[in-house]
């Protein structure tokens, strides 16, 4: 087995605007199984960091427990990381968001440690609307434990013993849209021009960003009859609608030619471009992408793509009034202004 | 584009850059391998089936092979493959008992080869054990041709080419030394089956005419007689103040066999610009360690001559002006011409084939330049009879084109001789395709990619070796760097095999190649749109594309083959085994040992 990954790149590897070629962005070679969907996730998370001329010091990585918390060991080696403990990723998110408002929380969790053990983290980070960006790596099944069908795996769904699944899935788009995420979207693992767009808006979102990304484990479900393989995927899998993230300040010159073209102003003048598929929807209407899920559904479809946005949320920070410098960053004056101002304080309250 | 067709044994063979290089097609790869494993015998015999001289080789060879490394791309430095070689040569076992065992059944054939130098002997090597009775002239007492008369000892110690030109001897040639050949009649008259010709190119290059050239040439040499005198001990001196005409590789042995001979201010001067040079780097920068100037863009125009003796040269200065189409004029800066002293003079400027020997009413064909007409696929002139190879068939190149030509002859002779075609009736070259695979992630090869540096081999002291012209320069690598050296080969010849019908489309190959190399993309109806569309744009058009045929999503797999590292991370990373490391081992099929 091979540990390392040669030093060799590309010799003409292209540089972004900080000077770094892609390679800056790279993890740990992965130990996952050879050919996990979850590992094409990491890449499309270093193509869209390094595309964002994202510094990597100014990234803060998060993960619960399972084959998908692994990942961030997998890409941005120069960025900060924290693994904490299995669907509790959440929590630890809140804590650093808050003490340091500054930097890009990515968070990576599974469908175990977002639809089982960590839901009740899930759904109140997303009633916090925390800025956060949440990626689920979503296989329909416990890989590490061996392949026991998971909270997402379809009703109907065979896995690798032949075992058909008796309970219906939890979709997890649909709960977060349900909840007030400010931003979903759903995408597959097998289709990397639709996936890093997707990353990339998720990062420029101001509030909570939810991409519930399908990634087949090829170990333990991607058999025939699993509704997670890459097969199945690939014959049911209908897109909202085509897209590109289109930074600030940058011309837009995408060519769709005909149909019904949707622009989405993010709040920092950025534009997700998007070339709609789906009728009777629209991004910016939760009740129509809530629709467009659930026809989706009963045509026997994975819907992907842009599901729901709200570019002008207010996160966590502006609910609470916090500071706008970050907290880790107030000096000792500020945070103890000394026993005059607490005098002031006591004052107002007789 | 089409699906390549990689059961065309020249698709995987070309992605073996340095063995592709090789005009003798030297399996490189697989030798090195076997000198990292400690393997030095089988390695030795490797390179001894394909290139024959391989302690020679290891020591002198132009290395066409370095150039084309893949290391080359990726790294600062190739792969320090020529000095390898020698570390095989060195550290051999027996190997006489593994190379065939006389005496061979006779088939009554009798072949003549005029010149004893590398392409006669590869003839002699592989014509012997098939049974031909062979009869080597040379007009100098012993085997080796240029190699024993031009490459000086201390770069190629005599005991390394007497040992390997008597491995070829040994197999019952039968030698006619000192013995020069004034008539291709005569010879012709005898009853040879054929005749080959590796006479190589012995003229070398004077300035005739040139103002002193007379009067001084008492001490005025011609290079390569000159380093043949040394070699056979006529000479064992030269002056204090010496000046070698020319800028390639014999001016270079030249400049340094003068410093052991007595020269102490030996200068090169040479009219090209340095970098321009025919001479290899790395004998330019040997010459420059042993203190001999290299004088750049001074072209000769008199000997100057005092009382009867040469004192010196003049030169003019020039630059070099390059037209449009990038042919270069030497044009004179305009200075007066520059006096150089000199006690004597080398020129070493060229050097050219001659055949004053070859009556021209045998149906032998020379052309305008005086050159015989030779095929190039079987190297028969136009007498049937007649054959050349190495430096005589088509001017100075070097002893690892002497020795593939001499293959390649032996090939035709052995055909005519049995009334086959020439030309049609050629062996395929020996090819094999084996996966590497051993386990989940385990290869039978060393896939890890190291980053060392390329090493230096070591030099003995300048003091031992500028005064003994025997002593050898370079020492060769010791074992530890040698198997360092070794590790830095990359496995060329370990072919990233694909195979569509078991491919998922799961894009593990494309993240994990740590070179960009893999690409998923539509087809293209043309290659230059194709190699555009790639992760990373292909934009070495020496280097093939590997094009999939049509995957289940209607898209290609495109492996631009430029800088793959042969790691075989796409392999390890691949759950189906649509891609398989396999080793590709191409040998060029000599005499005999074609599949019958």
């Amino acid at each position: 087995m091979t540990y390392v990954r040669p030093k060799f790149r590309h010799p003409e590897l292209v540089k972004n605007k900080l000077g770094y070629t892609v390679d800056y962005y790279e993890g740990a070679l992965s130990t996952l199984c050879a050919g996990c969907g979850h590992d094409s996730i990491s890449a499309g998370v270093v193509q869209a960091c390094f595309e964002m001329n994202i510094e990597p010091h100014r990234l803060a990585k998060l993960s619960g427990i399972g084959c998908s918390s692994k990942t961030p060991a997998y890409f941005l080696s120069n960025s900060h990381g924290f693994n904490s403990v299995h669907g509790r990723m959440p929590s630890v998110a809140t804590g650093a968001n808050l003490a340091n408002r500054d930097l890009i929380y990515f968070g990576v969790s599974g469908d175990g440690d977002t639809a089982s053990i960590g839901m009740g983290q899930f759904v109140h980070v997303i009633r916090r609307n925390l800025n956060m960006i949440y990626i689920v790596m979503n296989n329909g099944c416990y890989g590490l434990t061996k392949g026991q069908d998971s909270a997402t795996a379809d009703n109907g769904s065979k896995n690798k013993t032949g075992q058909v699944n008796l309970f219906d899935s939890i979709d997890l788009a649909s709960l977060a849209i349900e909840l007030g995420s400010t931003f979903v979207a759903q995408s597959f693992s097998g289709d990397k021009t639709q996936l890093i767009p997707l990353i990339k808006a998720a990062i420029n979102h101001p509030g909570f960003a939810f991409i519930n990304v399908i990634s087949p484990c090829v170990t333990f479900n991607n058999n025939v009859g699993s509704t997670k393989s890459y097969d199945f995927v690939r014959e049911h899998v209908e897109a909202t609608a085509t897209m590109d993230f289109v930074p600030q300040m940058q011309e837009i010159s995408v060519n769709y030619g005909k149909g019904s073209q949707k622009q989405v102003k993010m709040h920092d003048g950025s534009v997700i471009q998007l070339h709609k598929l789906a009728e009777d929807w629209d991004p910016l209407d939760r009740q129509s992408a809530i629709n467009a899920v659930l026809n989706a559904k009963a045509k026997n479809e994975i819907l992907t793509g842009l599901l729901y946005v709200n570019p002008d949320c207010q996160d966590l920070h502006h609910l609470l009034q916090t500071s706008a410098t970050p907290l880790n960053e107030l000096k000792k004056d500020v945070l103890c202004p000394g026993s005059e101002m607490l005098k002031e304080i006591n004052a107002d309250l007789r | 584009m089409k699906p390549t067709d990689i059961k065309d044994p020249e698709y995987f063979h070309k992605v073996v850059d340095c063995q592709y290089a090789c005009p003798a097609h030297t399996p490189v790869p697989e030798y090195i391998r076997l000198i990292a494993e400690g393997k030095y015998t089988e390695a030795y015999m490797i390179n001894w089936d394909s290139n024959v001289f391989p302690g020679i080789l290891g020591r002198t060879c132009d290395r066409p092979c370095e150039p084309a490394c893949r290391r080359g791309r990726i790294d600062e430095e190739p792969v320090a493959i020529c000095r390898l070689k020698r570390v095989c040569a060195d550290n051999k076992d027996d190997v006489k008992k593994l190379m065939p065992q006389g005496p061979f059944k006779t088939n009554g054939k009798k072949i003549a080869l005029l010149g004893a130098g590398p392409a006669s002997l590869t003839v002699a090597k592989d014509l012997a054990p098939e049974g031909y009775e062979l009869h080597l002239y040379d007009e100098h007492k012993a085997g080796g041709g240029f190699m024993r008369s031009q490459i000086p000892s201390f770069r190629l110690p005599e005991t390394v080419l007497d040992e390997e030109v008597n491995y070829i001897l040994d197999l019952g040639i039968h030698t006619h030394f000192n013995h020069y050949v004034s008539s291709m009649k005569e010879i012709l008259a005898k009853d040879y089956e054929a005749i080959f010709v590796g006479t190589g190119a012995p003229k070398g290059r004077d300035l005739p005419g040139m103002k002193g050239r007379d009067e001084g040439k008492a001490n005025i040499h011609i290079g390569i007689n000159w380093l043949g005198s040394v070699a056979f001990e006529h000479t064992n001196k030269i002056g204090k103040t010496v000046i070698i005409l020319g800028g390639g590789n014999t001016a270079m042995d030249c400049c340094r066999t003068a410093r052991r001979l007595g020269g102490e201010n030996v200068k090169v001067i040479v009219r090209s610009p340095f970098a321009e040079m025919k001479a290899s780097p790395w004998e330019k920068e040997d010459a420059q360690h042993e203190d001999i100037p290299i004088i750049d863009n001074h072209v000769p125009t008199s000997f100057v001559v005092e009382n009867g003796k040469l004192t010196g040269m003049t030169f003019e200065k020039v630059h070099a002006v390059y037209d449009a189409a990038g042919k270069r004029k030497l044009v004179p800066i305009g200075e007066p011409d520059v006096f150089f002293p000199a006690d004597d003079v080398l020129v070493a400027i060229g050097q050219e084939n001659s055949f004053p020997w070859i009556e021209r009413d045998l149906g032998i064909e020379f052309d305008k330049w005086e050159m015989p007409v030779v095929n190039e696929k079987t190297f028969v002139s136009t007498n049937k009879k007649v054959f050349f190879g190495g430096d005589s068939a088509w001017g100075p190149k070097n002893v690892i084109t002497a020795v593939a030509h001499g293959h390649q002859a032996a090939i035709s002779i052995d055909l005519m001789c049995k009334e086959k075609d020439m030309a049609n009736d050629r062996p395929s070259p020996f090819v094999n395709l084996a996966s590497q695979k051993m386990g989940i992630h385990e290869w039978s090869y060393d896939s890890e990619v190291v980053n060392d540096l390329r090493y230096v081999v070591p030099q003995a002291d300048k003091k031992l070796t500028l005064t003994n012209r025997k002593k050898e320069v370079e020492l060769g690598f010791d074992l530890p760097t040698g198997f360092k050296e070794a590790e830095r080969c990359l496995n060329c010849d370990v072919q990233t095999v694909f195979t569509e019908s078991k491919c998922i489309e799961c894009d593990a190959c494309v993240d994990i190649c740590p070179t960009a190399c893999i690409t998923f993309t539509e087809n293209a109806e043309e290659e230059s749109d194709l190699r555009n569309m790639l992760k990373q744009p292909a934009k070495n058009k020496t280097q093939d594309i590997y094009v999939s045929g049509i995957l289940p999503t209607k898209r290609i797999m495109v492996k631009d083959e430029d800088v793959c590292l042969h790691c075989g991370l796409c392999a390890e990373r691949c759950p189906t085994s649509a891609w398989d490391m396999q080793k590709f081992f191409y040998n060029v099929t000599k005499v005999g040992k074609a599949c019958h």
